[in-house]
């Protein structure tokens, strides 16, 4: 591990509390630029939590999360509304069940995610309305930028068709180029293979490489198949009952004893017995 | 399984229909026993005297039996479906006229007053017609485009028209500068009322929405010194032809042109000015829907946390939704007022609000063409029920109900893309979101 490059992507002590329910307990954890990065842990153990603090939707009850762009600009992201962590900080995400806009075309779905570009390149509506040429140009670069990734997540074909319209595994990935769109420094995917057969989940892997090779976004990703997740991560963060229960590479993870457990589902008792085994 | 390959073979199950229709009738008795089986009548003595009407009741129970009975025996859960009756090529000679229809009902607007000069009758009603087009084309933007239901819209139609009274007498300014005035008073208004309202969502908002209609509303009743209270504002100034007044005599507009004067030649030019004011919502309306922040207000009709995790301002995109709405209800509001030349809060009631948004919703929210012919049927229905008499309503819930029944969506459902790469395919209703807030 290079210790000197600094973290994209920093937890300190975060700590979400619902009345009594502490989904998040005191998580520290860092991501690297460049890196997929996956949170993993049994149903409820407070993963899609962490992201909702993360990109807005909650304000985290004790804790420090920040977002530093590779230009060197930090961003506290427990301060920011929800929007302004994707127009400021850069950072997106997807949902564990699929928000895509229904009703409107995949090309649309994809041409919603540049509304701030577009929005100033229109003058705030009105050289669009005049139709001046600087919207025109940032328009037609918005379509280029879409055609791309629909290029990328195989969909070209189905461009004009509404996006509730396409199946399953396309709307994952659809969801994945929409947040791409944005142009985020930060990708937090949401178990985006949730649902998908085999050949759509490799799509998706693939996918994901090659945002990682090609784009400076790293990656944050939730996800509860062990193939795709040791397969494509470059670090794990393991969460139970709102705890971090180990931190490391995917080697590491397989082996850790406590993750075996949590996902086993054994007894504390037996717990107390494997970590004794291993002497923690 | 079986039954639903093959529907026309099923055998006819009497006893689950026998059952329906026994519920239904039940329901019919507990509802309509004090509603029309007894009646209170003024006797002879001053006192009231109790008549039944067992007879009406019993006719009532068994027309609700047999209509159920009916329905549950021949259609039982199949939804009544008109488009399977209409043959296909019917359907194939529609969808070829269908990009026909806007124009020509363009054309045929452009010439009404040419085709009807002479019935004054039929001119005035064109002109409320296109008045309510233009309402639901502005409300449209807010609750077909950006999905929030506004329960109050008439207030903004109330702000236009005041503002242009107020200012015309006050001041002494012409129609064409109260125009754009009453416009931006009416969109500062919708900002106003967004700021602390649109935190709310769905069935809140429109309550808010319904009271801030009703606030205008006692507000313009009470304010006497200022509104002129529930006597309303009168002598509100005419239109003139750029200057020329419609009046007999040198210098009018009959004169100057060497016509004969005729009153119809002011109703002629207010017909032409709101449909110009119409189609100026419209274009407006076609324009914005492709631009950034059309497609945000779709986009949020659609999924509001969708939007902000794309970095959509939410609360400015619904704000200004709301605001451009407003605008073009007080456009709406500054013409009444002009056309008039009298008005008073009780013209500004929730009743308007509510027929306004029926024009939408009936229409199909979000469409442009859908919401012009749902006017022109809810307007002009109204003039053609009127026969009916007391039965008006009636038969026009009727009617609302089983165009509901029909198309629960409105008249037009799908939506037209903003933007296409090949092609300009339309979306079926059934992916299309309505909104909830
Ligand atoms: N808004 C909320 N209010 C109250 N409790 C909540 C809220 N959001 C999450 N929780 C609780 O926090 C805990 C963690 O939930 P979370 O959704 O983060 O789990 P998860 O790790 O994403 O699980 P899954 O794998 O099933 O998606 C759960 O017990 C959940 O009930
Ligand atoms: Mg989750």
């Amino acid at each position: 591990m290079n210790g000197t490059v600094e973290p994209i992507l920093t937890v300190e002590h975060l700590t979400m509390r619902f009345g009594g329910l502490v989904a998040v307990d005191d998580l520290s954890f860092s991501a690297r630029p460049g890196d997929i990065t996956a949170l993993i842990g049994p149903n409820g153990a407070g993963k899609t939590t962490v992201f909702n603090c993360i990109t807005g939707f909650y304000k985290p009850t004790v804790g420090m999360i920040r977002l530093a762009h590779p230009d060197g600009k930090t961003f506290l992201l427990e301060r920011l509304l929800d929007f302004r962590i994707s127009q400021r900080a850069r950072g997106s995400r997807t949902f564990q069940n699929i928000r895509l806009f229904q009703g409107m075309t995949v090309l649309e779905n994809l041409m919603v995610a540049r509304h701030n570009p577009l929005m100033l390149a229109s003058g705030f509506t009105l050289f669009g309305m005049l139709g001046l040429r600087t919207f025109t140009n940032a328009e037609r670069a918005a379509i280029d930028m879409a055609k791309y990734w629909l290029d990328k997540i195989g969909i070209t074909s189905r461009a004009d068709d509404p996006a509730g319209d396409l199946p399953y595994g396309a709307q994952r990935r659809l969801e994945v180029a929409r947040a791409m769109c944005t142009e985020p420094v930060l990708l937090c995917l949401d178990e985006p293979a949730a649902g998908l057969n085999a050949r759509e989940s490799a799509e998706l892997n693939e996918l994901l490489l090659f945002i990682r090779a090609e784009h400076a976004t790293s990656i944050l990703l939730i996800e509860h198949d062990m193939s795709v997740v040791m397969e494509i991560s470059d670090h794990i963060v393991v969460l139970d009952y709102g705890v971090k229960i180990a931190d490391g590479a995917p080697a590491a993870i397989r082996d850790d004893p406590r993750v075996i457990a949590a996902y086993l589902g054994v007894d504390d008792e037996e717990i107390a017995d494997v970590e004794a085994e291993v002497g923690t | 399984m079986s039954r639903a390959a093959h529907p026309g073979k099923r055998p006819l199950d009497i006893l689950a229909a026998l059952k329906s229709a026994v519920l239904a009738a039940l329901v019919a008795f507990g509802l309509f026993s004090l509603l029309i089986g007894l009646r209170t009548d003024q006797g002879p003595t001053g006192a009231l005297v109790l008549t039944e009407r067992f007879g009406e009741l019993g006719a009532f129970v068994a027309v609700a039996f047999v209509g159920v009975f009916l329905r549950e025996l021949l259609l039982r859960d199949k939804r009544i479906d008109i488009v399977r009756f209409v043959p296909p090529v019917v359907t194939a000679a529609a969808r070829r006229i269908i990009p026909f229809v806007g124009p020509a009902l363009l054309v045929f607007a452009l010439v009404v007053p040419v085709m009807f000069f002479h019935n004054r009758y039929l001119l005035d009603l064109s002109i409320q017609i296109l008045t309510y087009v233009m309402l639901g084309w502005g409300l449209n933007i807010v609750v077909g485009l950006a999905g929030l239901l506004d329960l109050g819209y008439v207030a903004f139609y109330a702000v236009g028209a005041y503002s242009y009274a107020l200012l015309a007498q006050n001041f002494g300014l012409g129609f064409w500068i109260c125009l754009p005035l009453a416009g931006i008073l009416a969109a500062f208004w919708g900002v106003l009322l967004g700021f602390p309202v649109l935190r709310l969502r769905g069935d809140y908002l429109a309550i808010v929405t319904l009271a801030f209609g009703e606030i205008i509303r006692l507000v313009l009743t009470n304010w006497q010194s200022f509104t002129g209270g529930p006597n309303g504002i009168s002598g509100i100034a005419r239109p003139s032809f750029f200057g020329l007044p419609f009046t007999d005599g040198e210098g009018g507009f009959a004169a100057t042109f060497g016509l004969e004067f005729t009153p119809t030649h002011r109703v002629v030019f207010l017909y032409y000015l709101i449909l110009a004011l119409a189609l100026v919502t419209n274009i407006v309306t076609v324009r914005l829907r492709r631009l950034p922040i059309g497609r945000a207000w779709e986009a949020l009709r659609e999924d509001e946390i969708a939007c902000r995790t794309l970095g959509i301002n939410t609360t400015n995109t619904k704000l200004t939704a709301f605001a451009i709405g407003a605008m073009f209800g007080g456009f709406a509001g500054s013409f009444f007022a002009t056309r008039q030349g009298f008005i008073s809060p009780e013209s500004f009631v929730f009743g308007e609000s509510a027929l306004v948004l029926a024009i939408v919703v009936l229409g199909g929210m979000g469409s442009q063409i859908g919401v012009a012919v749902a006017a022109a049927v809810m307007l002009g229905g109204f003039e053609f029920f009127r026969e009916f008499q007391q039965y008006r309503m009636l038969v026009f819930g009727f009617a609302m109900v089983g165009i509901m029944i029909w198309r629960p969506r409105g008249l037009v459902a799908t939506r037209m893309p903003s933007v296409f790469l090949k092609e300009r395919k339309i979306v079926a209703a059934e992916f299309v979101a309505e909104g909830r807030g």
